[in-house]
């Protein structure tokens, strides 16, 4: 009797093996922010009721910076407990020898796709990972305070600083003692050399590194894009903004107590939710432009993608996953609920996202003249690169040496770095 | 007489052989006892340690961990002369910023210990009196150890946070400062949070072990002093300090060895600036974040050799016994 019902239950859990088996075990790994997991879950929701599989959330911290020492450390160690990575559009060089090549499971959509940003994710002809979403963030504004003091949307750095001085001291005055006039990322990460970016593209200074990897940063208008930069802080940003990521700066943005802000355009959605302060009250528009020759206004290129390990052990079914978060239907759920931008262009044409969320077909000018962050260029040296620029940057706005010398500095950290090339 | 010496002087180097013998075999007893934690330590601390030591001289390359090429002490100290004449050196020894996360490492630990070291006497004092409710009080001022270093620096990041934080909201409303202040974000006060953090979550665990200390100084040696009519500042100095003294001082080297080596709450807490890098987050970031796994290999050997001399200067300098007893 006991031995029978030993053996049945061997059987059972032998079928249930099988089964099991069959349908796979996933895990991705996410460090979205905002309600963004909440969203990942919903369609890995769908994904698993279409093909039976099992996939699992693995949350990750949201700065970019730390998601990518840990991914390194995993893949380094062969690690198949992630299947499915997101990936910043910055890390194809870095990690693409430890990605399968997506080519020819997505040789009939990737047509779809913006064609530079499928570049972006291609090394030496192997497709690293599909685009999910591309970024590029704007400015956000305060209809009503603009409107209340007659002020216009600034269109350079320089009016933008008076503007957001002239309402923050108003709005102190008349009793608001929390407002500030813009705030941003200036903590020492990845998301500074976005901002210091579009600071420095903006005033012509160029973008660090072009694209025949000649180090171009040390220059007059470089220098002045910082020390314009230099000059917000403690006058129209708080201090505190060198240790703000995006997450931080949202969360002054949303209790209302920002005229300024910029931002990745999923603060959008959420800064007109129910529970937010500045509900109905902001719109956005490009970065402000800087001032003297090449002057205009620059956004960094930003943007999630979706790589399959070539550690899984489910791999199959890991790119049928990528092809899942990566495809139309999902790229447009993802606009309307988190107002994400699409990879697929015939998405900024779609009657229900324009319907619903009006800013993203007046992102597609903003998105067309991104600049790239110089990860091609500086290949596996980005990390590094990145990481100099952030902290010249950061050492500037915090007091620690003017502009000029600490781009003097950086411009001979970097020569060295890149040695005979890079 | 000649038969009892006879007879006594085998029994005799009889015992002794016997006691020998057993010495060997609880000696050897010891040994196995011992076999499965030295084996352990040698795979968990040892064989790392060397590995680490051993990339340090290569090239070796997170992507590519078995195919590094010794290259010597490159990593170290290296230079290169140009075409022009000038020579340019490089390499860990002459690296400022590997030298200003030194310097940041070392400060932070000397502060830090030293602050924690008279808080820690001072609490331990108050809980080594007898009143009501002093088991509670004695577990309750643990809380600070127990939390796990990730949390308390995010708590702390929030209640220091210059715009949502409450430190800064109470000592506005006390009208202590005029402005918020961005206490882990300025470059001048990043340190001074680390600091404030550290010496509240590690204050605790000083304590504990001073306690334990004071626990093991007899009760007569005061009642003496009592009698004599001592002033109690020179009896605290005089008696307890001196009887305390080995417990504190393996206390202090525990704190400092831990402080040499801090790493999560500056992560957390402060942004990645050279106002609070110091060694362990600097060689992680060339380990993992940039693509140079043999120069944060390098930085770790150096950090370890740091430690290793601090700890044999320390223990030599305050002549430190591990066994309880002084000098």
């Amino acid at each position: 009797m006991k031995l029978k019902s030993l053996i049945a239950g061997l059987l059972a859990g032998a079928t249930l093996g099988i089964i099991a088996a069959q349908a796979a075990d996933l895990a991705i790994v996410s460090g979205d922010t905002g309600n963004g997991l909440a969203f990942l879950r919903s369609q890995l929701d769908r994904f698993e009721a279409d093909t039976g599989n099992k996939v699992t959330i693995v949350p990750m911290p949201s700065s970019t910076t730390d998601q990518f020492g840990q991914y390194k450390l995993w893949l380094a160690a062969g690690n198949a407990d992630i299947d499915v990575y997101q990936t910043d559009v910055i890390w194809a060089p870095q990690l693409a020898d430890q990605f399968v090549d997506l080519a020819a499971a997505a040789k009939d959509v990737v047509a779809d796709h913006f064609p530079s940003i499928v570049e972006s994710q291609t090394v030496n002809g192997k497709l690293v990972a599909l685009p999910a979403f591309t970024d590029a963030p704007a400015l956000y504004y305060r209809k009503d305070l603009l409107e209340k003091y007659g002020k216009s949307v600034p269109k350079t750095w320089p009016e933008l600083a008076a503007t957001a001085k002239e309402i923050q001291d108003a709005e102190r005055a008349a009793g608001k003692a929390d407002i500030q006039g813009f705030v941003f990322q200036g903590n020492a990460y990845e998301g500074l050399t976005c901002d210091a970016l579009e600071w420095v593209k903006s005033y012509g200074g160029g973008q660090i590194i072009e694209a025949d990897g000649s180090i171009s940063i040390n220059n007059p208008q470089a220098v002045a894009a910082l020390e314009q930069a230099k000059s917000w802080i403690g006058t129209i940003s708080p201090e505190g903004v060198l240790s703000y990521q995006e997450e931080e700066s949202r969360g002054v943005w949303q209790l209302g107590n920002a005229v300024f802000m910029r931002n990745w355009p999923y603060a959008y959605q959420l800064g007109n939710g129910d529970d937010s302060a500045v509900k109905g009250l902001f719109d956005v528009a490009p970065l402000p432009a800087g001032e003297g020759e090449g002057a205009r206004s620059a956004a960094t290129l930003g943007g999630w993608n979706i790589a399959v390990s070539k550690y899984s052990k489910n791999q199959d079914e890991a790119v049928k996953l990528a092809l899942f978060l990566a495809s139309k239907d999902v790229q447009k759920e993802r606009a309307l609920k988190q107002s994400n931008l699409p990879t697929i262009v015939s998405l900024y044409d779609d009657a229900d996202i324009a319907a619903n969320q009006p800013i993203i077909p007046r992102w597609k000018d903003v998105f067309l003249n991104a600049v790239p962050r110089p990860s091609a260029p500086a290949k596996v040296k980005y990390n590094e690169v990145s990481s100099l620029f952030w902290s010249a940057v950061h050492d500037t706005l915090s007091g620690n040496g003017t502009a000029a010398e600490n781009l003097e500095v950086l411009e001979a950290k970097l020569t060295e770095l890149k040695g005979d090339a890079w | 007489m000649a038969s009892e010496a006879v007879a006594s002087a085998p029994s005799g180097v009889g015992s002794k052989k016997i006691e020998s013998e057993l010495m060997k075999s609880r000696v050897a007893a010891a040994m196995w006892f011992l076999l499965p934690m030295l084996a352990a330590l040698a795979i968990v601390a040892g064989w790392p340690l060397l590995r680490t030591i051993y990339f340090s001289f290569t090239d070796t390359s997170l992507q590519n961990l078995y195919g590094g090429k010794f290259v010597g002490f490159k990593n170290y100290f290296g230079w290169t002369t140009l075409k022009s004449g000038r020579t340019l050196f490089s390499g860990l020894l002459v690296d400022p910023s590997w030298w200003n996360a030194v310097w940041n490492t070392v400060r932070f630990a000397v502060v830090s210990v030293a602050l924690e070291t008279v808080a820690g006497l001072i609490v331990a004092l108050v809980l080594n009196a007898e009143f009501r409710g002093r088991g509670i009080v004695r577990a309750a001022i643990l809380i600070p150890w127990a939390i796990p270093t990730i949390v308390s620096a995010k708590m702390w990041a929030w209640m220091l946070n210059d715009q949502f934080g409450m430190i800064n909201d109470i000592l506005l409303n006390l009208g202590l400062i005029s402005t918020k202040i961005a206490w882990a974000a300025s470059a001048d006060t990043a340190m001074t949070a680390v600091l404030i953090v550290d010496v509240w979550k590690t204050t605790p665990f000083m304590a504990l072990l001073i306690l334990a200390g004071l626990q093991m100084v007899p009760r007569d040696v005061y009642e003496a002093a009592r009698i004599d009519g001592v002033h109690p500042i020179k009896v605290f100095f005089k008696v307890t300090l001196p009887l305390i003294r080995p417990a504190l001082m393996v206390a202090v080297i525990f704190r400092l060895l831990d402080a040499m080596r801090i790493f999560d709450l500056i992560y957390v807490l402060t942004p990645n600036s050279s106002a609070t890098k110091t060694m362990s987050v600097i060689s992680r970031e060339n380990l993992f974040d940039f693509d140079k796994f043999a120069y944060g290999s390098a930085q770790s050997t150096l950090l370890f050799l740091i430690i290793a001399v601090m700890t044999a200067l320390y223990i030599w300098i305050g002549k430190v016994r591990f066994d309880g007893g002084d000098r």
